[in-house]
Order: structure tokens, then C-alpha cells, then sequence
């Protein structure tokens, strides 16, 4: 089996923090970015040849993956490699869905000839082991099998949501159904048998009228010819981290030990490429609890409840609260952050304040996680509302 | 400076018996050090840092942890094909002695390595040199100088307890007036970092003569002894550098890195210290931690109090543990109620509940690898 991860997504909800790389760059939980964990999964899975399509700001996440050492897909044979849009004799196009990304590198699925295909997004946090989910599909024979997970049934209307007959195999799909049958979502991961995904692929290539897309039309279409379409129910956590607030949550989740995401567990390590930075330093007037800091960060503020990425500094009398900032940000002294994303490179200047806590809110509905974007430099005492995303060109004294 | 223009040699072993505690299970280019580091760490990287693309590892003894660091040499960029990372163990021919007794017998039994090599100077480093060192302006200055061999020094304070240092003494033209092997002295000096820049043609004549007067020794039988007779001359590296040559130094010298200079000196962004990676999570500080001045690796779980400390990957300080001037190394092990002070943990250690250990500033308290207590 091999897998191919669509990674070209923007993530537009991502707002700033994807203005110059794709979704699945930006980086979560202090050492990672999210296409670690889809990529950690495959290899841990035993899976040693992972196609990666890219299309909207390639660059960061090309450099990251680089020749995938660091998962170790740096194979014989096989590995990691990036897959961009590309001319050939026939014309060229953009991918114009997820089914259409795969359908263009189907000669690239042929090289290697494989049974089964897994095709995986880079846009969640979770550890799944492939391999059972295929023994699933192989035990069942068949021709397609959906990796499915219970959410609150007041979200499953935001989700595809699946039902199925009681000997696990799928009877509907509904996108985002206003009235949801089950709460039974679609990850957007699927294992194919390789002939059954072709044929597919080019029925749904040669409908004008399709959008390309898996979730969409592929899977529907399957079902309508009545296609053997199996549910593998996966247990464990799997949360987006498509929106801003839920970017948050779901590094928030990283510090509360009832979150079962164990990062600690060395038979499923989640592997991310290194930055090459001393042990981070705890200065003399820092006071740090409930946090989680890496690499090159240099504290000497205060932290709680919230988790730097590699080379951060934190400035004497700062405080950092509920928040996450990544690579290389500055927060200099007396500068106040609380539930926050400050991105990479970005500047808090001194004693600038950036968001609030939910209960000073006047108006509950108006808090939500404040956001300076990446190489914002923000002056001096500047003030950045919750809720408030500050771009590059925004930033402003008040 | 082209990049295959120069060699880099670093000898392994030459002062383990200075530091036994840590060199029993490893040589000393291996000793674990600030953090996440192993001292070879320093020579490497700044070999490679300097442009560096051939670099050689002569290690003599108890060296498995030292190959297993290593590994293709990746982490440096020395996994090449062109150069790259060469290892070479002793028993590398027949008529070889075995294991070395000084730097000249380790060059000797990697003299046709040598040969082979089309660079035309040598970088000479020792394996425990803790600096980060630009190579390039001190072999530009040597070639510019028409020097025979360049000897890399530092400025320090030394004090007559202090050993296994050799100063250098320069007459007023930069040429070596005479060298001393641990004297005791005060004051300011010259200390020899142990990294040599040589030609390598008057390398090999000198390694040839040694083995025909069955000398081993690089400060004996070259520095001392041809001082007079060949042009050594020194280059001054201002940065923070340090050699350890016992327990206590090995404990002071990992206590520098609190200090923001050391850190900045050692650390610097354009010239990384490379090291193996371990994929550890980052360093997780509990609800009552308290920590201050000090220097955390990823993988550290923090519930207790520390302070003035250095931990090494996976330490864990369970909540009510305190832990104050220590150097702990990986997955150490602290529980409720233990308050260790001025200690020396080795690898897999764990202080058990309540226990009080202490040690001195100037006699840090070394507890092996793996030891309960």
C-alpha cells in the first residue's frame, strides 16, 4: 500500500497564518507542524512511499518535507515525494479537486504498482495506524473503505456524515447534512483498492458536471453503483485545525492530560524535522507552569498553560497565558499575551497586550483568540482586541 | 578556501583517564554535555561549520557509544559522497599497535587515510574541545604566514591547582617560544585548545619520525622538540572555549551555559552545533513547577523545584522534588521529596523518594550510570 496525502489545501480560515504556506506547515504543539502527524502515521504504519500534492503555497511545506529523513521516507524504492501540478504534452491544469489531484498522478501511483492506495488529508491531528484499517478493508473485500469518527452530534451537520449496516458497510453519505442521520464523520481517509479507485477516478474525470472531489462525488458515485464501500470506526482523538479557535483547542489539548492525544508514546512517535537549537534556558525572574517549551526558546517572563515552538524568547516581566507561539517569535518585556496565536517571526513589542480572557468580556459572544500573524512587528504598547487578527501590513500603535 | 582543500582529524581518547568517572562505558568525544550534546559535537560542527567536508574520526578505546552517536554522519552533513565522514578505529592493519598512547601513534595507523587525501593542510582537534571556532581565518592566517604548524589558544585565568593545561609562550614575532605541560602557574595565559592547524605534507614526515623513534607523543616529540627548529605559531580565539580535564570542570563547564554570553558564544545562529536527533516531545513544565536558571532539553518533565541547573533529555522532577545546582543527565529520575544539590546524575539514575544528596561546588557529587538510590 501507498498513501498519498493531499496537502495543497489553503486552509483560508487559517486566515494570516497561511497567507504565505499551506495548511499543513503550520506549525502545532510546540515541535511539529500538522503533515507531521499524518506522515509519522504512515511510517509507523509500515508504510515507506507517501505522495505529497502540493499546489497552494508549496515552498515552506517542499523545504519541510525535503527528502523525508526525519520520518524516515528517505527510501530505496520508495519515500516521500512532492507532488506539484505539472505540464505534459496533453495541456496542463491545476488540481481541480482531491479526485482530480489523484487522478492526475496516476501514473505516479503506477510506479510502484501498489493493491491499495490510502488517501490521507494534511489537516488533522491524529494517531491512526493505517495498517488495521487496511485489514479491515482487505477482510471485507472491498472496493473502498471510509475511516469514520463519532462527533458531538450538535457538529455533525459541519461533517460528512456516514451511515452504515450493521455488518459495518456504508449506506450513506450525506456532506454536510442539515439534519444528520448518525454522528458517525468522514476523516477524509480512504483506502482504495488501486482498480477500483482508477476506474472511478476516470468515470468521475470524464462528468462535466463533477467538482472533482472525493467526499463530493467519488465516494456517492461508488455507492450508487453499488460498490462494496466499508466503514472502519476509528477510536481516539482527531480534531481539525481548520479554523483559528480550533487551531487553539486543539494545542490547548496538547497541555490537558485528560486529552487522550499521547505525544509521549515511543511506539508512536510523531517525528518532525529539527530545527538545530540548544536546550531552551529558564531565566532567573521566569515563572513557568502548565506550559510545554522546546528548542532555542530563551524565558525569562512568565508562562502558563501555553506552549512555545523552537527559538522563542520571552522578555523579564512578560506574561504568556493560554496561548500558542510559534517559531521564533519575540514577546518582549512587560508584554501581555493571553489566549493568543503569535505566529512565526512575529514581534510583540514591549508592553503590548494581545487578547483577554473570555470572563473580563463585557459581551461573551465578541471573545474569541486573538492572532498576530507572521513577521508582525507590533510597536511598542500596541493593543490587539480578541478575536482581532493582525496581517503583516495591519499592524498599528494605539 | 576550497572545501576539499583542507583535512579535519579529530583524536579521540586522548584525556580519558582525566575524567574516569564519565569514560568507563565511553570515550570521552561522547560524554553527554550540555543537555543534548556529546563534546565531539563541537569539533565536528565547527569543522563543518568552517567548510570542512572531510573530516576523520581516530577513536582508540570504548568507543561503541561513540559510533553509535556518529552513525553516517548525517546530522554534521558528512553522510557525502564526495568526503565526508571517515571513522577509523584502531587494528586498521596488521602491523598496527593497537590502541593509541598518544596523537602520533593515532596518526601513524591512519597515515596512508592521510596520504590518500588530496587536501594539502590539516586541522588537528582534539575531541573535547567545547567551542564554537571558525577554522577558515586561522588556516587563511597560517597559510598567510608561511607557519609549519598553527596552534588554535585562548586567554584564561589559571591557578596552580588547576591541571592538564599547557600554556603557550610566543616571542615578540607570534613564533612559539616554548610550551609547558601542566606547570604551576597564576594569572592570565595562553592555553593551548589542543586543535592544530599543519601542513600535511610536514605531517606525514613528522608521523614517519615518530614511529621510527617510537615516539607518540604531538606535544613531546613536535611541539616541545621542534620548537626551535620549525615555525609554530599561534592563533587567539576570542570566544568562550573550554576543555574539561576532571569531574569538577566537566561540572563547571556545563554550568557556563547559564550564563547568556557563554550561550551566545557557544550558540551563535549562523554557526549551529549540530547533534544527533532524537524526536523527543518538547520539555513539559507541570501545574507546580518551579524553575529558574536553567537549561531544559526536550523530553524533561518538570513538576518539582529547580534551580541553577542543567537537564539533559527525559529528566524527570516529580512534583515536591528539589533540585538545585545539578547536572542531570538523560531520563534521570527525581522523586517526591528528594532535594539533591551540587550532583552529578549519569544516564537512567533515579533518586528515590526523600533521599538528600549533596555535593559540593568545587567537588560535585557523581552518581553512576543507572544507579538507584
Amino acid at each position: 500500500m501507498i498513501a498519498m496525502l493531499l496537502a495543497g489545501g489553503q486552509g483560508s480560515r487559517l486566515s494570516v497564518l497561511t497567507k504565505d504556506m499551506a495548511k499543513p506547515a503550520v506549525p502545532y504543539g510546540g515541535k511539529y507542524r500538522i503533515i507531521d502527524f499524518p506522515l509519522s502515521n504512515c511510517v509507523n504504519s509500515g508504510i515507506d512511499t507517501v505522495g505529497i500534492l502540493t499546489q497552494y503555497e508549496p515552498f515552506e511545506l517542499s523545504e519541510y518535507v525535503g527528502n523525508g529523513q526525519p520520518w524516515d521516507l528517505d527510501r530505496m524504492g520508495g519515500g516521500a515525494f512532492i507532488l506539484p501540478p505539472y505540464q505534459r504534452s496533453g495541456g496542463s491544469a491545476w488540481y481541480k479537486g482531491t479526485a482530480n489531484a489523484i487522478y492526475q498522478n496516476m501514473a505516479f501511483i503506477d510506479r510502484f504498482s501498489p493493491e491499495y492506495i490510502a488517501i490521507l488529508s494534511g489537516d488533522h491531528i491524529y494517531k491512526m495506524d493505517y495498517s488495521k484499517m487496511l485489514a479491515v478493508h482487505e477482510e471485507k473485500g472491498a472496493a473502498c473503505t471510509i475511516a469514520v469518527c463519532e462527533v458531538p452530534w450538535e457538529e455533525a451537520s459541519r461533517f460528512g456524515i456516514l451511515s452504515m449496516d450493521e455488518d459495518g458497510f456504508l449506506t450513506k453519505f450525506a456532506e454536510k447534512p442539515k439534519h444528520p442521520e448518525s454522528n458517525l464523520a468522514s476523516m477524509g481517509i480512504y483506502i482504495f483498492s488501486t482498480e477500483k479507485l482508477r476506474h472511478y477516478l476516470e468515470e468521475d474525470e470524464a462528468d462535466p458536471a463533477s467538482a472533482n472531489d472525493f467526499g463530493k462525488n467519488v465516494i456517492p458515485r461508488m455507492l450508487a453503483a453499488g460498490e462494496k464501500m466499508a466503514v472502519y470506526a476509528f477510536k481516539g482523538y482527531w480534531k481539525d485545525v481548520g479554523t483559528i479557535n480550533s487551531l487553539w483547542d486543539a494545542n490547548m489539548d496538547v497541555l490537558n492530560p485528560n486529552v487522550p492525544l499521547d505525544l509521549y508514546d515511543p511506539d508512536w512517535k510523531i517525528y518532525s524535522r529539527s530545527p538545530v537549537m540548544p536546550p531552551h534556558y529558564i531565566g532567573k525572574d521566569a515563572s513557568v507552569q502548565d506550559s510545554m517549551v522546546t528548542e532555542g526558546c530563551d524565558v525569562d517572563g512568565t508562562l502558563d498553560f501555553s506552549i512555545l515552538s523552537s527559538g522563542v524568547t520571552v522578555g523579564k516581566g512578560a506574561e504568556v497565558r493560554y496561548s500558542i507561539v510559534m517559531p521564533n517569535a519575540l514577546i518582549k518585556e512587560g508584554a501581555k499575551v493571553e489566549y493568543a496565536v503569535v505566529a512565526e517571526r512575529a514581534v510583540v513589542g514591549e508592553n503590548a497586550r494581545v487578547g483577554r480572557k473570555p470572563e473580563d468580556m463585557k459581551e461573551p459572544e465578541e471573545w474569541g483568540v486573538a492572532v498576530v500573524g507572521p513577521g508582525v512587528e507590533l510597536p511598542p504598547g500596541a493593543v490587539v482586541a480578541p478575536r482581532e487578527i493582525i496581517g503583516r501590513k495591519k499592524a498599528r500603535a494605539e | 578556501m576550497n572545501e576539499r582543500d583542507v583535512l579535519g582529524i579529530i583524536v579521540c581518547n586522548m584525556h580519558d583517564e582525566l575524567i574516569s568517572e564519565l569514560t568507563a562505558l565511553r570515550t570521552l568525544g561522547s560524554v553527554p554535555f550540555g543537555g543534548r550534546y556529546r563534546l565531539i559535537d563541537f569539533a565536528l560542527s565547527n569543522m563543518v561549520n568552517s567548510g570542512i567536508r572531510d573530516v576523520s574520526v581516530v577513536p582508540s578505546m570504548h568507543y561503541q557509544s561513540l559510533l553509535n552517536h556518529l552513525g553516517s554522519g548525517r546530522e554534521w552533513d558528512l553522510a557525502r559522497k564526495i568526503g565526508g565522514l571517515s571513522i577509523l578505529p584502531p587494528y586498521g592493519r596488521s602491523s598496527s599497535a593497537g590502541v593509541y598512547h598518544g596523537r602520533m601513534e593515532a596518526l601513524a595507523n591512519i597515515r596512508d587515510y592521510i596520504k590518500a587525501s588530496p587536501a594539502e593542510t590539516v586541522v588537528l582537534s582534539d575531541s573535547d574541545v567545547i567551542a564554537n571556532i571558525d577554522f577558515r581565518p586561522a588556516v587563511a592566517e597560517h597559510l598567510a604566514a608561511g607557519a609549519d604548524i598553527t596552534l588554535l589558544y585562548k586567554k584564561a585565568q589559571v591557578s596552580p591547582e588547576m591541571h592538564a593545561y599547557n600554556p603557550l609562550f610566543f616571542d615578540e614575532k607570534g613564533r612559539l617560544a616554548d610550551i609547558y605541560l601542566s606547570p604551576e602557574l597564576s594569572g592570565e595565559q595562553n592555553v593551548y585548545l589542543d586543535i592544530a592547524v599543519i601542513r600535511k605534507s610536514l605531517l606525514d614526515e613528522l608521523v614517519q619520525e615518530s614511529v621510527q623513534r617510537n615516539e607518540h607523543s604531538f606535544l613531546r616529540s613536535v611541539l616541545m622538540a621542534k620548537k626551535d627548529v620549525l615555525n609554530f605559531r599561534g592563533f587567539f580565539c576570542p570566544g568562550w572555549g573550554d576543555k574539561v580535564n576532571s569531574l569538577t570542570d566537566f561540572f563547571h563547564a556545563n554550568m557556563a551555559l547559564l550564563r547568556p554570553e557563554v550561550r551566545a558564544s557557544l550558540f551563535p545562529k549562523d554557526r549551529p552545533i549540530y547533534t544527533k536527533v532524537r524526536d523527543e516531545v518538547s520539555a513539559r513544565y507541570g501545574l507546580a513547577s518551579e524553575v529558574t536558571n536553567t537549561l531544559v532539553t526536550d523530553g524533561c518533565i518538570i513538576e518539582g523545584s529547580v534551580s541553577d541547573s542543567v537537564l539533559f533529555r527525559g529528566v524527570h522532577i516529580e512534583e515536591g522534588a528539589i533540585v538545585r545546582g545539578c547536572v542531570l543527565m538523560h531520563n534521570t529520575r527525581v522523586s517526591p521529596g528528594a532535594v539533591i544539590e551540587n550532583v552529578i546524575t549519569d544516564k537512567n539514575v533515579v533518586v528515590t523518594e526523600g533521599k538528600i544528596l549533596s555535593g559540593a561546588e568545587n567537588m560535585p557529587l557523581y552518581i553512576p550510570k543507572g544507579t538507584v538510590i
